[in-house]
């Protein structure tokens, strides 16, 4: 089981979930409590059910077992940007949002990833990255409490997804919500989280909390064993964190 | 064309002196025919062909029972309008036009919408509508010719019954084209499902729907014809069919004409209609703001 440290009431709380598909047992048993203003990231091959309990989490698949408590519906970014092509930008970030005053609210979320400029263009006008990070805006501006990503740089370029994972980072510091970011990155994972989960035959396997005492190199390495992969196959860190040098 | 080729083949020469793995930049925009030459050049052919068509018939080759110059099918229909009468048909045609599409885009919509997003709907529906379909309507003309007389409704009928099915078709189309990420979406934010008709799966099968409006503006036409054709006491086809009792080829001719305007008119509306409502899409919508 997970412990919080952090003393305020949970974004979400995870006890014993289970999800099947037909026969096959996706998710067995998890448990999972994310403290608001908490960043944990979550590892895992494909197929270890990390998606799946995501999925679980956002409200879109049915759970089969257990229980999930979170005070508020939360909001996700996918891995696709989803934006809808018919609607100026300022539209799709209020979507779902009451009319009273959204578009004052879709402006300011807007401004603060960058794009307050562009409230009445088409979708269609943006790069992937600015894409991106109008449904960005458009989960923040829905004030989470739980903020669920998934993969949401997979399918950047790198410069792009070093800006993204900065601009992730700054503001979700200052809307302190509970996050769960579900990646293949291990260097994404250590730079942003608090808390790295590991998941493997639908539980979690491998923990660890980003302290200061913790070098992330280190952790990068356990991660990486973990997840299996020999010294000779590792990347070099990236250059843009001096703390980590070349394995 | 060829003025245009010969002028890139100019540009291209001096690269002879120099080295060949040398790369050039494209030739400018000047070197390529402007868009008033190619306008000019689209109606080259149909201009042509209608001073041939005025010089036979001048000459004698055709007589003007066969057809009618050029000139003279325009004469008539200067005479025709100035007494009125070519306005009033052409109203009546439109009308019937008009009020067949609008009855039977109604319905095809409709139908379209349920089946496209009810199950059940769609087993009580599809399987008839697609059986009625395949029926080719203008073979129901002399049914409905004995269910209403030569009158309005008989015309409207069959209007409507042409402008259903392309409007039906295309619409459960878009509809089941919608992307299933998006109505995912639509349950992430939380919409209501009238929320999700509205914001996601009426605007998504719109392309579509709007595809549906323009053939069926077409079958409109067709339809009309063939309704004004078999009996009317007005409408251009009375006017056709009328003229032709008196071998009238000038009154007949410029019936056809006026036909084919009405459905490049329509054709106009309906890429109007695209260009307004889709300017979100790519395709579409020009270029971007």
């Amino acid at each position: 089981m997970t412990l919080s440290i952090v003393s305020s009431a949970p974004a979400v709380e995870v006890r014993g979930l289970v999800r099947r598909y037909g026969d096959r047992t996706v998710i067995r048993g998890l448990d999972l409590v994310i403290a608001r203003g908490e960043f944990v990231a979550l590892l895992g091959e494909s197929g270890c059910g990390k998606t799946t309990l995501l999925r679980a989490l956002s409200g879109l698949d049915p759970i089969d077992g257990g229980s999930i408590k979170a005070p508020r519906k939360p909001a996700v970014v996918f891995q696709e940007h989803r934006l809808l092509p018919w609607d100026s930008l300022w539209r799709n970030v209020s979507l779902g949002q009451p009319p009273q005053g959204a578009r004052e609210r879709a402006a300011l979320a807007l401004a603060e990833v960058g794009l307050g400029d562009r409230l009445d263009d088409w979708p269609r006008n943006l790069s992937g990255g600015q894409s991106q990070r109008v449904a960005l805006a458009r989960a923040l501006v829905q004030e989470p409490e739980l903020l669920l990503l998934d993969e949401p740089f997979a399918a950047l370029d790198a410069l792009t997804r070093l800006r993204m994972q900065a601009l992730v980072k700054e503001l979700v510091a200052r809307h302190r919500p509970g996050v769960l970011l579900v990646t293949h990155d291990v260097d994404e994972a250590v730079a942003l989280a608090d808390r790295v989960l590991l998941m493997r035959h639908g539980a979690i396997a491998f923990e660890r909390r980003m302290t200061g005492s913790v070098s992330p190199q280190v952790v990068r390495d356990e991660l990486l064993e973990q997840l299996g992969v020999t010294p000779s196959a590792r990347r070099p860190a990236p250059a843009s964190d001096p703390s980590q040098s070349v394995v | 064309m060829s003025f245009a080729d010969a002028r890139a083949i100019d540009a291209a020469a001096p690269s002879g002196s120099a080295p060949t793995n040398t790369r050039r930049p494209a030739p400018s925009a000047a070197a390529r025919p402007s868009r008033h030459a190619l306008l000019a050049l689209s109606w080259t052919a149909p201009i042509v062909f209608l001073l041939v068509w005025e010089a036979l018939c001048c000459s004698g080759y055709v007589a003007p029972q066969i057809l009618p110059a050029p000139t003279k099918v325009a004469a008539t229909a200067w005479k025709l309008a100035s007494t009125g009468s070519l306005v009033h048909d052409l109203g009546v045609s439109l009308l019937r036009a008009a009020t067949g599409f609008a009855i039977g885009g109604l319905i095809g919509f409709t139908l379209g919408v349920l089946v496209g997003f009810s199950k059940i709907a769609d087993a009580a529906i599809d399987r008839s509508v697609q059986m009625v379909r395949a029926v080719p309507f203008l073979a129901a003309l002399p049914l409905t010719i004995i269910w209403f007389g030569v009158g309005e409704v008989q015309k409207v009928f069959l209007v409507s019954l042409g402008v259903l099915f392309p409007i039906y078709v295309n619409t459960v189309l878009g509809i089941r084209q919608v992307d299933p990420k998006l109505l995912e979406l639509a349950r992430v934010q939380g919409l209501s499902a009238w929320g999700t008709i509205r914001r996601i799966v009426l605007p998504g099968a719109l392309p579509s729907v709007l595809t549906g409006v323009r053939y069926a503006l077409a079958v409109a036409w067709l339809a009309l014809v063939v309704a004004e054709t078999v009996g009317a006491q007005a409408g251009l086809g009375f006017l056709a069919m009328d003229a032709r009792e008196f071998l009238r080829t000038d009154v007949i001719v410029l019936t056809i004409v006026i036909y084919a305007l009405i459905g490049a008119g329509s054709d106009w509306i309906a890429r109007l209609l695209e260009r307004r409502l889709l300017r979100w899409h790519p395709n579409f919508g020009g270029a971007g703001r």
